[in-house]
């Protein structure tokens, strides 16, 4: 059971820096999730805590030790690469072993050990091929299968589903939760897919631009994003985000976005004048008589799958408008329909990105 | 199950494979069989002469014209006479040819008899003559600086010369290697260039030196003198270093996690790994230890550390070549290049394709 500790934590490849200055608390026995874009410093921050890079400032502690100058094979934590970095001469039973016999462990043990975990990962038939001869998921299991043999204080998961097919995907996706459940170790997960890490994580991270944007539960970050940012990565189809300017601000605050305008309690932060930015979420918009409703617009493009609707539709001044809806409608291309956004999954989002409100009441 | 759809070709059907079709030849047939055994002829032809030479007898080589295989004189054991005579196609005054063995030969007038009637002695004009001659290998071209000349002594000195080099070269290149490709530290390309750079630099410039070097450390006559030198070879590393760059980085990464020193690291993931330039290398190191011939000559002055190519050399005086030996010789140092060659050959042309290098 292992407590990882981020504080400050900042690194620069030579000019440029790629963190700024991070502060992140991973509980023992924790299932982490850091999420963001390419390039937003993820894959860097897990290799802080690997000790696979140096940090530039900051502390890295692990159980309340700083490892700032540990390297990363005396911090014992086991990582999953993405590309899986099997020894392609040695065979998985080797790959499995490898680690252990460096640490000089009696025979006996290594061949028991690498068993076990062989069993559980359901290898044991493979042990003796090289990792040339194996597929995408056998290999990913003996990549697992290698660091949980290590019996490591903490596993890094460098996105270690994104090179398997869809459908193989979602199985490890759902394998890797039980693992967790079973080793109920401390894990910190990279991926930019978000239904990863909705799905896996006990707690994510999003990062952008080597900034936490916010950290907090799945649904926590669903339902009250702190930022434009997260609620536009967290969720899909994607929230749309419609630009707005204050028209009227005091009892109540008018909003008009495009052609359309909305009125809704008063939002003390916001004055006329003010551009703001309105988040609904696909499923939070409903089809609704025409008095009700918020906007009026074409649809555009609609996928019926039978048990859900995607409808993508066309309003003046506005971004097409994404809406996701359970069961059938009866809608097709080109109609008109109203659309009403529900007030309390409605979020407000100011000029600078921050969040003024989660909801609003009817 | 491929079998039965595809048989594969007999190595005949291959060897006479033409694009005509019903026993007929394309002239694309043509011109490629002409064209193949010019290589063929331009490649061997010098090879099989060398080989057919080694055979013949000192009188053999410089004959002329040349004969293509070596040819002896048959001797005869005649009554009467203690040693065996030579035999000889005389023409005689009547016209008749017959199959005479020479006695003696006084001036331009050979004394000869009949094998079959050793007591009437027969006057012949050497230019009435012709040695009768059969195929006949002169083995003792190679026996005798095997035995006399202690050519075994230099074929044991190359072959340990060849191979702790090689070893050494492999050890000490894949090492630099490396070094100059899994760490990243600044001046890396720098280094790597000066490496590179030494290529530029003749060994006979460097020869005195280096020789000097030698020298005060006593190595001189040893073979070590040989051995370490050269052991360092900046194509090594610069082959090596190359292939080492293009093993995942990942790989060393995950090293690292699994708690392997740096030696392991090298040890056991990067030199398995890199087996493939590590061969390469290791050919190109055996070839050249092997044909190594002016260092050697500089510091090996002892007939006892000679290595072949220096022991070579030795048949060639001043005034006497022994061209004999030398082409014997010559055939004997050959063999292990051949050897290597035709067990190698896959990685050979994979290093060349790789490295440019030959």
């Amino acid at each position: 059971m292992t407590q990882i500790v981020l504080r400050d934590v900042r690194k620069a490849f030579g000019e440029v820096n790629v963190i700024h200055g991070i502060d992140l608390v991973v509980e023992s026995g924790e299932f982490v999730v850091f999420v963001g874009p390419s390039g937003c410093g993820k894959s860097t921050l897990l290799r802080l805590i690997a000790g696979l890079e140096d940090v530039t400032s900051g502390d890295v502690e692990i159980d309340g030790e700083v490892v700032n100058r540990v390297s990363a094979s005396e911090r014992g934590l086991a990582m999953v690469f993405q590309s899986y970095a099997l020894y392609p001469h040695m065979t998985v039973y080797r790959n499995m072993a490898f680690g252990l016999e460096n640490t000089h462990m009696p025979r006996a043990e290594i061949d028991s050990r690498v068993r076990t975990a062989a069993e559980m990962l359901q290898i044991t038939d493979y042990l003796d091929r090289r990792p040339k001869a194996l597929s995408g998921g056998q290999r990913q299991r003996v990549a697992i299968g290698r660091a949980i043999v290590r019996d490591p204080k903490a596993f890094l998961f460098d996105e270690p589903l994104s090179n398997l097919d869809a459908e193989l995907r979602v199985a490890m996706r759902k394998e890797l939760a039980a693992l967790h459940g079973k080793l109920g170790g401390t894990m910190i997960y990279v991926t930019h897919d978000q239904i990863e890490a909705m799905t896996l994580a006990n707690k994510i991270v999003v990062l952008q631009s080597g900034r936490v944007e916010q950290i907090g539960a799945p649904l926590e970050l669903y339902n009250a994003p702190d930022n434009i940012f997260v609620a536009g990565f967290i969720g899909s189809p994607r929230m749309n985000i419609l630009e707005a300017t204050v028209e009227e601000a005091g009892a109540a605050t008018r909003l008009r976005f495009g052609n359309a305008t909305i009125t809704l309690p008063a939002q003390a932060s916001l004055a006329p004048g003010d551009s703001c930015h309105i988040g609904i979420r696909p499923e939070h918009i409903s089809v609704a008589e025409p008095e009700t409703a918020d906007v009026i617009a074409t649809v555009a493009y609609s996928e019926h799958l039978g048990g859900e609707t995607y409808l993508y539709c066309d309003a003046d001044g506005l971004p097409q408008i994404t809406l996701h809806q359970t069961g059938q409608l009866p809608v097709s291309r080109g109609q008109q329909i109203a659309l009403h956004f529900e007030r309390p999954r409605l979020h407000l989002f100011g000029a600078d990105g921050k969040t003024i409100a989660n909801g609003v009441s009817q | 199950m491929a079998e039965t759809l595809y048989e594969r070709p007999s190595v005949a059907e291959v060897v006479t494979a033409k694009r005509g079709r019903g026993g007929r030849l394309h002239w694309t047939d043509i011109f490629t069989y002409v064209y193949l055994t010019l290589g063929v002829l331009l490649m061997f032809g010098p090879v099989v002469w060398l080989v057919l030479s080694s055979f013949k007898t000192p009188a053999g080589l410089i004959e002329f014209p040349p004969t293509l295989l070596p040819l002896g004189q048959i001797s005869v054991d005649v009554e009467g006479y203690d040693k065996p005579l030579p035999l000889f196609r005389a023409t005689l005054e009547d016209g008749s040819v017959r199959d005479l063995a020479q006695v003696r030969r006084i001036g331009i007038v050979s004394q000869m008899v009949d094998p079959a009637d050793p007591e009437t002695t027969i006057k012949v004009p050497i230019g009435q003559r012709e040695p009768v001659r059969e195929f006949r290998l002169a083995w003792e071209n190679y026996k005798d600086p095997l035995e006399r000349f202690n050519f075994m002594r230099y074929l044991m000195n190359s072959v340990i010369v060849t191979t702790a080099a090689t070893l050494v070269t492999l050890l000490i290149n894949s090492m630099a290697a490396y070094g100059l490709s899994i760490y990243e530290f600044r001046g890396r390309g720098a280094i790597m260039l000066f490496v590179i750079g030494t290529l530029m630099i003749p060994i006979t410039v460097i020869l005195v030196p280096v020789y000097l070097v030698v020298t005060k450390l006593g190595m001189v006559n040893t073979l070590w003198a040989v051995i370490l030198p050269g052991a360092a070879t900046p194509t090594g590393v610069f082959l090596l270093r190359q292939y080492m760059l293009t093993i995942p980085k990942d790989l060393i990464e995950a090293a690292r996690m699994d708690k392997a020193s740096e030696w392991a690291i090298y040890w056991k993931v990067v030199l398995p790994l890199a087996m493939p330039a590590i061969a390469v290398l290791a050919i190109f190191s055996i070839m050249w230890r092997w044909n190594e011939f002016l260092w050697p000559l500089i510091v090996l002055n002892r007939s006892e550390v000679y290595t072949l190519q220096v022991g070579l050399n030795a048949f060639q005086g001043e005034l006497d070549v022994q061209w004999h030996y030398i082409l014997a010789m010559t055939v004997v140092t050959l063999i292990p290049v051949v050897l290597v060659f035709a067990f190698l050959q896959k990685f050979i042309t994979t290093g060349i394709a790789s490295s440019g290098m030959k």
